[in-house]
């Protein structure tokens, strides 16, 4: 079967890109330099052909010795020569084939390569299972009605599986209990752990006096299914964790420092002192905050305020880290460093916003924290209460051990874990990447949203808005002179050309001025695109404007815009029809705010915020007692995501935003934070009707427990039928895609 | 009912087994990916022969 043979519903979107080149496999050419293990992050993976088209294309390259994808942690671990660049080369051969990679630090990795605490509660499992499935076979023969020394022996033999596999199953519910217990606070794993021990003392004093009813099935069918929604909560986390930890580095880490007498090195950052000359070659982040001294250009600030159009630079101007220099080589003295950089600056807002916002109960942290109460009074009262009345205090004894057992909350600690799993699978495969499991709980609580502009709402690359009014040979020759730049108005000019298969022919000399323009000669005219002032024009617009002048004639204008993205409008239509009122809060000048926030018809605006700016006003709205969902991509947004209820992030945002928001985009498309927020909603209901279902459960079969009427048998049915109506509950919300 | 004296640790030695096979699996990184292992069955790279493709770290020989 070839990947053409797919069904297309099963090919992924990196994999329709990148259509599998027939590979062979170079494994003639054995590496001869020493092995490294390499990790590379691999976020858009998730299907059968991405694991082979990576695997293949990896083997593909010459020094890579095996390769091997891990879908679940969506990562790909390459044992490749231990050669400088190997790393840079692998990930651009991944590029190359459409898959999204990044590099991973190996040796931070090595602590969670292997997924200890998983494994650890798999064991858990197994033993538990395995132990329950025996017992449960040995119960049988006694529910079937063995008696006299029969019961006994089979009472014995379950014994001596149950008390074991209990000790090494349970021990996580023990060590939590005990820590708990040790800090004065009543959890959930008190009851569970009281439950099992109970059930294991009480059986084991029974079986020795011959008595009728031994619980050892009860105490591990509960470690068995409680262990089961520790195990989902787990997967869930881990999943989050992996995704979190995807962070690379926006930071420049290396830079070209010009010695006084012009000789140039390239120096770690760390080595950089202020008053120190950097060279900062076109396409590369300008290193550190400092002036221009010599060059001029223009440089992209889009990460940093969110302002779209690129800014004149020349000697005198100041610039900051993380700031993308677009068209000429600039020398920048370098004036603050390290912790007084804005990019630093803007770190510090992150954690102080994080560190602002409460933290949040989720509901089963809630339910737990009462129902841990109801349940220990249950059983106390239970056993006073036969005690006192009956003078049996053998019998007070297991109908206390009955009341825990069958209150044990089975079903709740399904609830949670297993409508969260279902939920992060359907959220995946809807291209939702959930970093925290409570952000989807407070997802479903939001009651406002907040947009950032520039990359948000906007795909963050400006698009010619007046080619048609253009003269064909205008455009032809603007395409022309922007054939060559790397600019980003040139590139839209380009673009445009390209799709209207308009050319420029008899073009030569042709010179990039940086941060002025383009020039060029046909015939004896010369030809300028460019800068209002350096074209001629006097003309001032609100719009951002390249001009063209062809010889002496008047100069044309050339209007761009940001582009919207195609799904914006609908998006924000749906979530305002949902009853959500939509704040536009960007970094970006009036006038294009303005323009924005009329076409979309959201009412409340901001324009010019400043990263401090846009954490003050999340905070106002946290204070006044709303739950804003924040929606952004740029460092500037980095802090009030943090500063949010509940944030988003697509795909495409810098890394410290990425980092910063629970949720990413992975699609690239935001009217998946509707699909998200619905989801949410549905989850949160199913989670409660889970709760609504345990308790009914309670409702039915605790004075049943408390009358006395509890046996073995009533138990091993009560536990099973409601773990499962539960957990198939949460099931049903996995299915519908 | 004799027999039990056979059928009791018959069962047990079974279902002991069936444990042990699991620890094996889980000690050989088997539960690592379920993802991946349940989307590599779709590939037909394993058709005619299982591949050894385990990414290992050559400096940490398992």
């Amino acid at each position: 079967m070839t990947d053409a043979a797919w069904p297309s519903g099963m090919a992924c979107p990196a994999c329709a890109a990148a259509p599998e080149a027939p590979v062979t496999a170079n494994r003639t050419g054995a590496p001869t330099s020493p092995l490294r293990r390499y990790e590379i992050s691999l976020p858009a993976i998730h299907c059968a052909a991405c694991i082979t088209g990576v695997e293949r294309g990896l083997a593909a390259e010459p020094g890579v010795s095996a390769a091997r994808v891990n879908l679940t942690l969506k990562r790909v671990a390459v044992t490749a020569e231990d050669a400088p660049g190997t790393e840079t080369r692998l990930i651009a051969a991944l590029k190359s084939r459409g898959f999204e990679a990044r590099p991973l630090d190996s040796a931070a990795l090595e602590a969670t390569r292997t997924d200890a605490a998983g494994r650890d509660l798999l064991a858990r499992i197994g033993v538990a299972g395995f132990a329950l499935m025996n017992v449960m076979l040995l119960s049988i023969s006694v529910w079937a009605g063995a008696d006299g020394s029969m019961r006994d022996m089979l009472h014995w033999i379950s014994a001596a599986i149950a008390i074991p596999a209990v000790a090494f199953a349970a021990q996580p519910f023990f060590s939590n209990a005990w820590t708990a217990l040790r800090a004065g606070r009543l959890d959930m794993d008190v009851p569970i752990s009281t439950a099992i021990l109970l059930a294991v003392g009480v059986s084991l004093w029974e079986t020795a006096q011959s008595g009728a009813h031994a619980f050892f099935d009860a105490a591990l069918m509960l470690s068995f299914f409680l262990l089961i929604g520790r195990y989902l909560a787990h997967l869930t986390r881990a999943s989050a964790r992996s995704a979190a930890a995807e962070i690379a580095a926006l930071e420049v880490h290396m830079a070209e420092r010009v010695a006084p007498d012009g000789s140039r090195e390239t120096v770690p950052m760390d080595a950089v002192r202020a008053g120190d000359i950097l060279a900062v070659p076109v396409g590369v982040r300008v290193p550190a905050d400092g002036s221009v001294t010599q060059g001029s250009s223009e440089i992209d600030a889009s990460m940093l305020t969110g302002e779209t159009m690129p800014e004149a630079v020349a000697p005198g101007s100041a610039v900051r880290a993380g700031m993308m220099n677009l068209s000429g080589p600039l020398l920048v003295r370098a004036e603050a460093l390290g912790d007084e950089t804005l990019l630093k600056q803007i770190a510090r807002l992150v954690e102080a916003a994080e560190q602002s916002r409460s933290r949040y109960a989720s509901l089963a942290d809630r339910a737990s924290q009462w129902y841990s109460h109801v349940v220990n009074v249950l059983a106390i009262t239970a056993f006073f209460g036969w005690g006192l009345i009956s003078g049996d205090w053998r019998l007070a004894t297991n109908i206390a051990a009955a009341v825990l057992i069958i209150t044990c909350p089975c079903a709740l600690g399904l609830a949670v874990p297993a409508v969260l799993t279902a939920a992060s699978g359907r959220l995946f495969r809807q291209g939702v990447l959930l970093k925290d499991g409570d952000a989807f709980e407070r997802l479903a609580q939001i009651d406002s949203v907040v947009f950032d502009k520039t990359g948000t709402l906007t795909t963050g690359h400006p698009v010619l808005t007046n080619a048609d009014d253009l003269p064909t040979e205008a455009l032809a020759l603007a395409a022309g002179l922007a054939e060559g730049s790397a600019h980003p108005l040139s590139r839209a000019i380009a673009h445009v050309a390209r799709e209207t298969g308009t050319r420029a022919t008899g073009l030569t000399e042709i010179v990039e001025h940086p941060g002025l323009g383009t020039e060029a000669k046909r015939g004896g005219e010369t030809i300028r695109l460019g800068r209002a002032e350096w074209v001629g024009a006097s003309v001032q617009s609100d719009v951002t404007t390249s001009w063209l002048r062809i010889g002496d004639a008047a100069p044309t204008a050339l209007r761009f815009t940001d582009e919207l993205r195609p799904e914006a409008e609908e998006t924000v239509a749906r979530l305002r029809a949902a009853g959500l009122p939509v704040t536009l809060l960007s970094g970006d000048g009036d006038a294009p705010v303005r323009a924005l926030a009329d076409r979309l018809g959201i009412e409340t605006w901001i324009a010019r915020a400043t990263p401090t700016d846009k954490v003050a006003h999340l905070q106002g709205l946290r204070d006044a007692g709303r739950k804003p969902l924040m929606i952004g991509d740029g460092l500037n947004d980095a802090a009030a995501l943090a500063a949010a209820h509940v944030s988003m992030s697509p795909a495409s945002a810098v890394d410290a935003s990425r980092s910063a928001a629970d949720l990413i985009l992975i699609g690239d498309r935001i009217d998946r934070a509707f699909d998200a927020w619905t989801l949410s909603r549905t989850a949160r209901s199913r989670i409660l009707e889970n709760f609504g279902m345990a308790f009914a459960y309670n409702v039915v079969t605790v004075p049943i427990a408390y009358a006395g009427f509890v046996t073995p048998l009533v138990a091993a049915i009560a536990m099973s039928f409601s773990s499962i109506i539960v957990s198939l509950n949460a099931m049903r919300l996995g299915r519908r895609t | 009912m004799n027999i039990l004296a056979i059928l009791i640790p018959v069962s047990l030695i079974l279902g002991g087994v069936g444990l042990l096979a699991f620890f094996w699996s889980l000690r050989h990184n088997q539960f690592d990916d379920p993802k991946g292992q349940a989307n590599r069955i779709l590939s037909d790279r394993y058709d005619d022969h299982p591949a050894d493709d385990t990414a290992e770290d050559p400096k940490d020989p398992r």
